[in-house]
């Protein structure tokens, strides 16, 4: 199976403190490192392991700036066959609709059976897989955490539904999936792992080479105006008493609201 | 006639041995290298102590002292044992051992034919719990043992032919049955002890020999011959005594971890690769996921994550087996394939990037200081003390607390110090014995650097963690000490209150301080400077047995199987002390004990402190 999986490289909460720059534009950059956005890699580790059962090749691709072939080269380092680095300044600033059709232009560059997305990324919109199943005219399914092969032309994949519950799903390929947290354990990447693929080559892409003009900033339809960090409201209920009260409070606030039956 | 029969019998006895320790010589021919040839007088040193003194048999009394008994009569009847086997193949023959060998060895012989009564009634009725298994070998070779000393005294009375053949048959199966399981190290123990480990506190390099970790194909304990050959004769050593086990915070706490298992499943593992029979068998996993079924893994991850590297189960062994230098290799080669908990991954990536496992901001690292009179080398200042902090008292609120009181108590005792401030990154120290070595390594260097570039002399540190990784994990670092030993050196420049509170006071000794470093009195000393405090030892847990709190660095982050925390059991031993107060002198326990304490329900009646908060405190 030849599957290309999307990945984008993100500030992760878990290694910085997010913070609102002063103009309120942006969070404050200079202090951020970055990673590999979590549900991207997840998808990244799916391909993987649906290679090692049936054979085939993953790719990686990111958009992004120089920076982003830091983490194509982590999914490398995983165990992706191929990376890709999209990167040209005429891209930057494009809406959901302008970051698909540049992965569409990618995607078309060889024949995939299958495309993986993050079911969102930590600073995203969620919007990227469902457009680029469109684009292509490929089915989509959204919050996949599972995927097994019915036949030679069909997945059986499940989807995780609001509130736990699970839904199965069979779906044509080629196909788009949106992958959720949770449907593997990624396998740890380190420092090792990273020197590598150091000398392996990631070929870059530019707006020339996949022919799109119409992404970027100038092209988008869904321009951000403001960001914030929404101020504490009234309405947080602070427990008091000992830890045994504060267990009984909690497990009765959660039963009372349907958490746990 | 009968001289020819036991001339056989000799012959095909020791042929069949010298086989059989042919066979299990070759798993130790195709492993890896390990260098323990140095220092020869401080193993001829450990050899007279731990094996001819049995120094650590006593820690368990009864057990201990028939194991003595059994032991010299062993060492006595050897002579003995060996002129009878030359007897019945020369007739007449004598080493003219004279009369009071003689009746030493009838003593040695009644004596250990009573401990062989005695361990066979424990063993079948009075089974302790730390005997898991085993039972039906054990009683085979404690009868075998009760038939050569019988057999021989009978011999030595009445000159009977029958009780000669029964002793001569015994011995050459007795001997040849040795190799067979765990009574193997009654050979190998000698050898165990010589080669044991010397030097605490280090974890053994990836591959001896080799500083470029890059040109290794693979890293860590994958296959079975990626054990070192002396890891391979400690699976051979094993007695089954299941002291480690019993010692283990991880086994009481039932995480799926048990030392004593590690060696005797390892020892089944290599016993079926290298068969005494036959052509060596595939090679299983060393350790995986999967459990149980055949070509199954012989090790859990689960079991090889539990451990929290507290040094019990080495503190103890009689014959110096080592655990933690196995556990870390079969870590690097699980962080080698991949397989890391995910709740490690972050904190691991964290540490890559930010040099915290948090991803705290750089900048914040010396933030407890900020209405503090410290010097920084960040700024440029420069001192003749470093205080190295750690990421655990930089960025955890509750800990930077001791930073604070650290920084008072050095000013208290003149010392002129700095602390690094943005350049200084976590330790590593439990990064590399998580098996992360490329990323200790890493931050090993960057700490390296920044330390020689302040300038300073000595180093001080609050966490033993740290405490260990720049005495023993890095390189030509400026001597390194403990605050608990800087107080104690300079107890007479502090000026102590009496202590306003009629609390009874219990020291914890956190494991890298205490069995890693052997620093037990430094804080106890402390402790006692100050007038009016009631201190109570937690008697049988404390100095080298101290229970784990549930462990440090990473292990904060690892979600074990487990039925109860470590820490809840050390407040517990704590309040059966008859103790309020828990002092201890690491970051790591503070955090496990305050959380304990609430678990345990025990909040309002036990409360836990560190040590340099209280001197900072009645100073």
């Amino acid at each position: 199976m030849e599957i290309l999986v999307c990945v984008k490289r993100v500030p992760d909460s878990a290694e910085n403190e997010i913070s609102v720059s002063s103009d309120g534009r942006d969070i404050k950059r200079e202090d951020l490192v970055y990673s590999v956005n979590e549900w991207d890699n997840y998808a990244v580790e799916e391909a993987i392991q649906i290679v090692e059962r049936e054979g085939g090749n993953v790719t990686v691709v990111s958009i992004g700036d120089a920076g982003a072939e830091e983490i194509v080269r982590r999914e490398m380092a995983m165990g992706a066959n191929q990376g890709v680095l999209i990167t040209d300044p005429a891209f930057e600033g494009s809406d959901g609709l302008g970051t698909a059709k540049v992965l569409k232009a990618a995607a078309n560059r060889a024949k995939y059976d299958l495309i993986l997305t993050g079911a969102q990324a930590d600073d995203g919109a969620g919007q990227v897989g469902g457009m680029l199943a469109a684009l292509l005219d490929w089915p989509y399914a959204s919050l996949v955490n599972r995927i097994e092969r019915k036949d030679d032309a069909t997945l059986r994949i499940g989807r995780e539904i609001e509130g736990g519950n699970q839904e199965i799903n069979d779906i044509d390929t080629p196909c788009v999936l949106s992958i959720q947290t949770g449907i593997n354990e990624p396998r740890y990447v380190g420092i090792r792992g990273i020197r590598k693929v150091a000398s392996l080559e990631v070929p870059v892409l530019d707006s020339a080479a996949l022919g799109v003009n119409d992404a970027g900033a100038a092209a988008a339809k869904v321009r951000r105006v403001d960001y914030f960090v929404p101020e504490l409201g009234a309405g947080a209920e602070m427990l008091e008493g000992s830890t045994e009260e504060l267990a009984d409070k909690v497990v009765g606030l959660l039963k009372a609201k349907g958490a746990i039956k | 006639m009968t001289q020819l029969f036991f001339l056989l019998v000799a012959l095909a006895g020791l042929g069949t041995f010298t086989w059989i320790i042919v066979r299990r010589v070759q798993p130790l021919l195709h492993a890896a290298p390990d260098p323990r040839f140095n220092d020869i007088p401080r193993r001829i040193q450990l050899v007279l102590k731990l094996w001819l003194a049995q120094w650590r048999q006593p820690r368990y009394l009864l057990a201990g002292v028939l194991h003595i008994v059994v032991f010299f009569g062993f060492l006595i009847l050897a002579a003995r044992s060996t002129e009878l086997v030359i007897l019945g193949i020369v007739p007449d023959f004598s080493l003219h051992l004279g009369r009071w060998y003689d009746i030493t060895k009838e003593i040695a012989g009644l004596a250990v034919l009573a401990a062989v009564v005695i361990l066979a009634i424990r063993r079948a009725f009075f089974r302790p719990a730390r005997y898991t298994g085993h039972t039906t070998e054990a009683l085979l070779v404690l009868g075998m043992i009760a038939t050569l000393m019988v057999s021989e005294l009978v011999y030595s009375r009445t000159g009977s032919l029958a009780a000669y053949t029964i002793h001569d048959i015994t011995f050459f199966t007795f001997l040849c049955f040795l190799p067979m399981g765990k009574h193997f190290h009654v050979i190998t123990s000698l050898f165990n002890v010589f080669f044991m480990r010397l030097r605490p506190g280090n974890v053994k390099p990836v591959k001896y020999g080799v500083t470029d970790l890059d040109s290794l194909p693979s890293l860590g304990v994958k296959k079975f011959e990626d054990f070192t050959w002396k890891h391979i004769l400690d699976f051979y050593s094993c007695a089954d005594c299941g002291r480690c086990s019993d010692r283990c915070p991880a086994n009481r706490v039932k995480r799926p971890l048990s030392p004593r298992n590690i060696s005797i499943k390892c020892r089944e593992a290599a016993f079926a690769q290298y068969p005494i029979v036959g052509v060596r068998q595939a090679p299983s996993p060393v350790v995986g996921a999967g459990q149980g079924q055949a070509g199954a893994p012989v090790l859990h991850e689960d079991e090889i994550w539990s451990c929290t590297t507290c040094g019990a189960c080495e503190e103890e062994c009689p014959i110096g087996i080592e655990y933690i230098d196995k556990i870390v290799d079969l870590r690097r080669g699980m962080v080698d394939d991949g397989l890391v908990p995910q709740s490690l991954q972050k904190p691991m990536s964290a540490l890559e990037k930010r040099g915290n496992p948090w991803g705290k901001l750089e900048k914040n690292r010396a933030a407890w200081a900020a209405k503090m009179d410290v010097k920084l080398v960040e700024k440029g200042e420069t001192a003749e003390t470093l205080y190295f902090v750690d990421s655990m008292t930089s960025y955890d609120d509750r800990m930077q607390k001791i930073a604070q009181a650290t920084a008072r108590v050095l000013a208290k005792a003149s010392v002129d110090f700095a602390v690094i401030g943005k350049d200084e990154k976590d330790s590593g120290h439990d990064v590399r014995r998580f098996g992360e070595e490329m990323l200790f390594e890493a931050l090993k260097e960057q700490n390296a650097e920044a330390i020689r570039s302040s300038e300073a002399k000595k180093i001080v540190v609050s966490d033993p963690h740290a405490l260990n990784a720049l005495r023993n994990d890095y390189d030509g670092m400026p001597p390194v000490q403990h605050i608990s030993e800087v107080i104690a050196e300079n107890v007479n420049k502090l000026t102590f209150k009496p202590l306003d509170s009629a609390k009874t006071y219990t020291y914890h000794d956190p494991c890298y301080l205490g069995r890693h470093n052997n620093t037990y009195d430094a804080p106890r000393t402390a402790i006692d400077c100050i007038p009016g405090l009631k201190r109570v030892e937690m008697k049988g847990n404390c100095r080298d047995r101290s229970f784990c709190c549930g462990g440090g660095g990473l292990m904060l982050f690892y979600e074990p199987e487990e039925e109860q925390r470590m820490g809840v059991v050390r407040v517990r031993q704590a309040a059966d002390a008859g103790a309020d107060v828990i002092v201890t002198a690491c970051p790591f326990c503070l955090t496990n004990i305050e959380d304990a304490i609430k678990v345990a329900g025990l909040e309002g009646k036990m409360e836990a402190i560190d040590l340099v908060e209280l001197v900072d405190q009645q100073t």
